[in-house]
């Protein structure tokens, strides 16, 4: 394990009475690449303008290399910063706007004109020197941001949603230029993002973030398979999450039926919260099924089909490459390892059912019991990333 | 800590605009002689009322005349080519960059019995006409003065106006009375409330429009404050018209602002 | 529609020019009334530069001009940045204290620091308080807003991480100002010098309140001068203003056309990011 840099010791920041931050424990390692994602408002920019000494937090401490650096200004941290919208500064060339910290830290000429060339070369802007920002597309801007912070050599990059205004094409590209440029250089990189697919495919560590908390940190094999509650699990990636009672270690019921599953360590008949990813469940015949249900809606999204399906009233979203028409009856199979429990949550309730949540599912032990409901087409609670 | 940067700036307004306005309502509020406390300069303005009516009656149908013409002014100027409304704006602007007391003295030397209009009519065989030192010569003058005032804002906020949103409301089935109607009239009125303050406010206080256009009977609001200071030396009586004058208007910019968005009221 | 309104905007630029023809025919006119032209003649322009009372009163409005509009604009710039970066409470106050005397009338202003000025003199036994430290201050009270409301939407346009960029790459706060804010508000800055330059220059009604018989601006002059007959001289002064503020104008416009371009090449660089997103 590479050693810490940054710590952030509970930090707290408001604005006025809006509490932006509550009480953040953070750790940033030497060389990592590490994604605070997070919905708009959850606080992920704070924390990084905090890092980045634009803003000073309430209470707490904010540590680099063991220091206090509360009350450092920008100015003199050894942090770069990729601005949301790049910031580079109209006036200049790009020459200059890449040149501007080491003029600024009165480096001599010949070294800025070495160190310029080669950073230009490392963003593939070679020969764009004497080109105004306003004439570059947005991708080039984009570079000259990456080139400008990090021709400084810092410690540590802040990037804040630097991907933001490219379109998706772009974004690909500049995701695996990032990952290659942060190995190359080898420094570590805070990156903001509410994009949950390029913090998974960037990061080593992801920081999940809402209400100014932290709702998770891990990997992102770990935040994705091991969601914490069922905010997690609703971000990143789709979820189904339905209420159920723990029996017993590895024995969880819902729906009125028990299921094996792999988790343990939970109270004798704690509720708890069911995760079923949509791509793990398999549609089966009606007579082989665990539970069955009537399909209400199928959209056609490439890969996949999104396919809602009405279980009593509780719609499941799942993910499949086969197809099946509106209003068929289908039985799905839930395997052990598809089954993923969670503790009860302040977010328990608001996510999961992919039409309204209904409380009436505890109670209904057949699934057949009830004609097949016509009601609300689903899925429009499940929009929430862009 | 950049918040400092406004405080000398901020003590400057305490000193040279609160402060004086604050004495303003000392001196109207105090005897001129003994300086003791007194209603008196309040209840005198009693005398005034006319005047002061007239006043605000003059600055209403000077504004509203500025309306009906700066608006399809604004509207023009606002269809042009960028480079037609630059010019078109500066042609609008430049006269009053020449003192407005100059400019009033030339509509003297136009409206005189003896002046060039009625010289001309008079080659002509015909009688002079009354143009000067009546009501309509002052608001003439008015009209004259602030015109530039009521076209710069409604132009800069018809300008902005969405051209797609005529054509969504073509689309709609709006003709081209409707679209006017429905649209572009309710989207200028910002620019319609603040041109409207912008006139009236200078209209309402002039006093030098008066005194070279009009009569003894045109005596405004604004000439009134001036004798005070300049020749009858009542500085009490005069803080007293100030402040009610200041209220006029502060009445009056209220119950504009009811019909239009409070944020862009005053644009420059 | 298109052609009335344009008929009609033609006639209103006429209605707004015949004074200013007037004045400008005035100014040859060999008579004293200015409704009478009698021959054209140079001499007004020739007494005008000759006999040496206009001029040293022109030369006092510059002077008032320069300096208020000069102090103005670089407190009104500090104090734009300032309000900009204060909390959303305290703005507005300052704006509402920014908006007195644009909403105020004229006279109103003039009598109120009248009335202020008058009360320091008595309250420091001083006579004869008006002169050119009142002018001037009224100057610059009246200039300020205009500064403030034309730097503070360059501010507002501006990327507030430019200057957070550039603190972060290692500028000081004031480095930081120098070195990359003042390139994105300049715009800001000269249209609010020259709108406080020409407001001062041509400010009559505040100055009418203010002034005192040892510094005498050209504008108070004038009114006081209107009283008597007026010599035609007057007139090819401001003639020759007329001259000088056109072509200022002029430059002005191809400066803010400049800048207009710049921001729009601007826009359409970030439009074409926006395309595929």
């Amino acid at each position: 394990m590479s050693k810490e840099l940054i710590r952030l010791v509970n930090c707290k920041m408001a604005f006025d009475d809006e509490i932006v931050l509550d009480d953040i424990n953070l750790y940033f390692n030497d060389k990592e690449f590490l994604t605070l994602l997070g919905p708009s408002g959850c606080g992920k920019t704070t924390t990084l303008r905090i890092i980045g000494g634009f803003i000073k937090p309430t209470s707490g401490d904010v540590m680099f290399d063991g220091v206090r650096i509360n009350d450092v200004p920008p100015h003199k941290r050894k942090v770069n910063t990729v601005f949301q919208k790049y910031a580079l500064f109209p006036h200049l060339d790009v020459y200059e706007n890449v040149a501007f910290g080491l003029r600024i830290a009165k480096v001599p000429v010949e070294e800025i004109d070495e160190r310029v060339t080669e950073m230009l070369e490392i963003v593939s802007l070679k020969g764009f020197e004497n080109r105004r920002v306003a004439q570059l597309s947005g991708g080039q801007q984009q570079r000259v941001a990456i080139a400008r912070a990090l021709v400084n050599r810092p410690k540590v990059l802040l990037l804040d949603e630097p991907l933001g205004a490219l379109d998706l094409r772009l974004r690909k590209d500049m995701q695996n230029e990032l990952k290659r440029i942060q190995q190359a250089m080898g420094i570590t990189f805070i990156y903001v993002t509410h994009d949950q697919e390029e913090a998974l495919s960037m990061s080593d560590t992801v920081v999940v973030m809402d209400k100014g908390r932290i709702q998770q940190i891990g990997t992102p094999e770990d935040i994705y398979n091991e969601p914490k509650n069922a905010f997690v699990a609703d971000f990143i990636g789709e979820s189904n999450i339905l209420d159920g009672v723990m029996l017993e270690d590895r024995l969880v019921k819902f729906f009125g039926r028990r299921f094996k599953c792999v988790d343990a360590g939970f109270e004798k008949n704690e509720p708890v919260d069911v995760v079923i990813r949509p791509e793990d469940i398999d549609i089966v015949p009606p007579d082989n099924g665990h539970l069955c249900g009537t399909v209400t809606s199928v959209t056609f999204k490439g890969v996949h089909y999104d396919t809602i399906v009405d279980f009593k009233g509780f719609k499941w979203l799942i993910q499949t490459t086969d197809y099946h028409s509106v209003g068929e009856y289908i039985g799905i199979r839930l395997e052990p390892e598809d089954i993923h429990i969670m503790h009860k949550s302040e977010y328990s309730g608001m996510f999961g059912d992919y039409s309204s949540y209904s409380a009436e599912y505890d109670e209904m032990d057949d699934p057949d019991l009830y004609p097949e409901g016509e009601e609300e087409t689903a899925a429009e609670e499940s929009e929430d990333e862009d | 800590m950049k918040t400092k940067l406004a405080a000398p700036y901020l003590v400057w307004m305490a000193l040279f605009t609160v402060i004086p306005l604050l004495i303003v309502a000392y001196y109207a509020l105090t005897d001129s002689q003994t300086g003791q406390f007194t209603l008196a300069n309040l209840q005198n303005l009693g005398n005034y009322i006319p005047i002061l009516i007239k006043s605000i009656w003059l600055a209403l149908i000077s504004s509203i005349i500025c309306l009906v013409i700066g608006y399809p002014v604004a509207y023009y100027i606002a269809s042009r080519s960028e480079l037609k409304q630059r010019i078109l704006y500066m042609l609008i602007m430049l006269p009053m960059c020449i003192s407005f007391l100059l400019r009033t003295l030339a509509w003297v030397a136009l409206t005189e019995d003896t002046g060039i209009i009625n010289n001309f009519i008079m080659a002509l065989g015909l009688k002079p006409l009354p143009l000067i030192r009546n009501n309509g010569a002052v608001v003439l003058g008015m009209v004259y003065n602030y015109l530039p005032y009521m076209i710069m804002p409604l132009y800069s906020v018809i300008v902005k106006i969405d051209g797609r949103l005529v054509e969504a409301a073509q689309d709609l089935g709006c003709n081209n009375a409707g679209v006017f109607k429905r649209v572009i009239l309710p989207l200028s009125m910002p620019g319609i409330v603040s041109g409207f303050t912008m006139v009236f406010v200078p209209a309402v206080s002039t006093f030098y429009i008066s005194q070279k256009l009009g009569s003894s009977g045109t005596t405004l609001i604004g000439d009134v404050i001036e004798s005070q200071f300049k020749t009858a030396y009542n500085p009490n009586l005069g803080a007293a018209l100030s402040l009610v004058l200041m209220v006029v208007i502060f009445i009056c910019i209220g119950v504009m602002n009811r019909f239009g968005d409070d944020e862009e009221v005053i644009t420059v | 529609m298109r052609r009335f309104n344009k008929i009609f905007t033609v006639v209103v630029l006429l209605f707004l020019y015949i004074p200013m023809i007037v004045l400008a025919v005035g100014s040859f006119n060999s008579g004293m009334d200015i409704a009478v032209f009698k021959d054209f003649t140079l001499d007004n322009y020739h007494e005008l530069f000759s006999d040496g009372v206009l001029l040293p009163l022109l030369l006092n409005s510059v002077i008032v001009a320069v300096i208020a509009s000069a102090i103005a604009t670089v407190l009104g710039t500090a104090a734009a940045i300032g309000i900009n970066s204060m909390s959303p409470k305290l703005r507005k106050l300052s704006m509402s204290i920014t908006n007195i005397p644009m909403t105020n009338p004229e006279i109103v202003t003039g009598v109120s620091l009248a009335l202020l000025f008058a009360f320091v003199g008595t309250l420091l036994k001083i006579n004869n308080i008006l002169g050119f430290a009142t002018l001037l201050i009224a100057h610059v009270t009246f200039c300020l807003p205009y500064v403030i409301l034309s730097v503070m939407p360059k501010l507002h346009q501006m990327d507030p991480n430019l200057n957070e960029a550039a603190q972060d790459l290692g500028c000081t706060p004031v480095q930081a100002f120098f070195k990359v804010v003042i390139h994105e508000i300049t715009p800001g800055i000269i249209s609010g010098a020259l709108m406080s330059f020409t407001m001062s220059l041509d400010d009559f009604v505040i100055s009418y309140f203010v002034y005192g018989p040892k510094f005498v601006t050209l504008p108070v002059e004038i009114y006081n001068y209107t009283k008597k007959p007026l010599h035609p001289k007057i007139y090819a002064l401001f003639t020759l203003l007329f001259a000088v503020i056109l072509i200022v104008m002029v430059v002005m416009n191809l400066l803010q056309a400049k800048d207009e371009k710049r921001v729009r090449d601007n826009k359409k660089a970030f439009g074409r990011k926006k395309v595929g997103a």
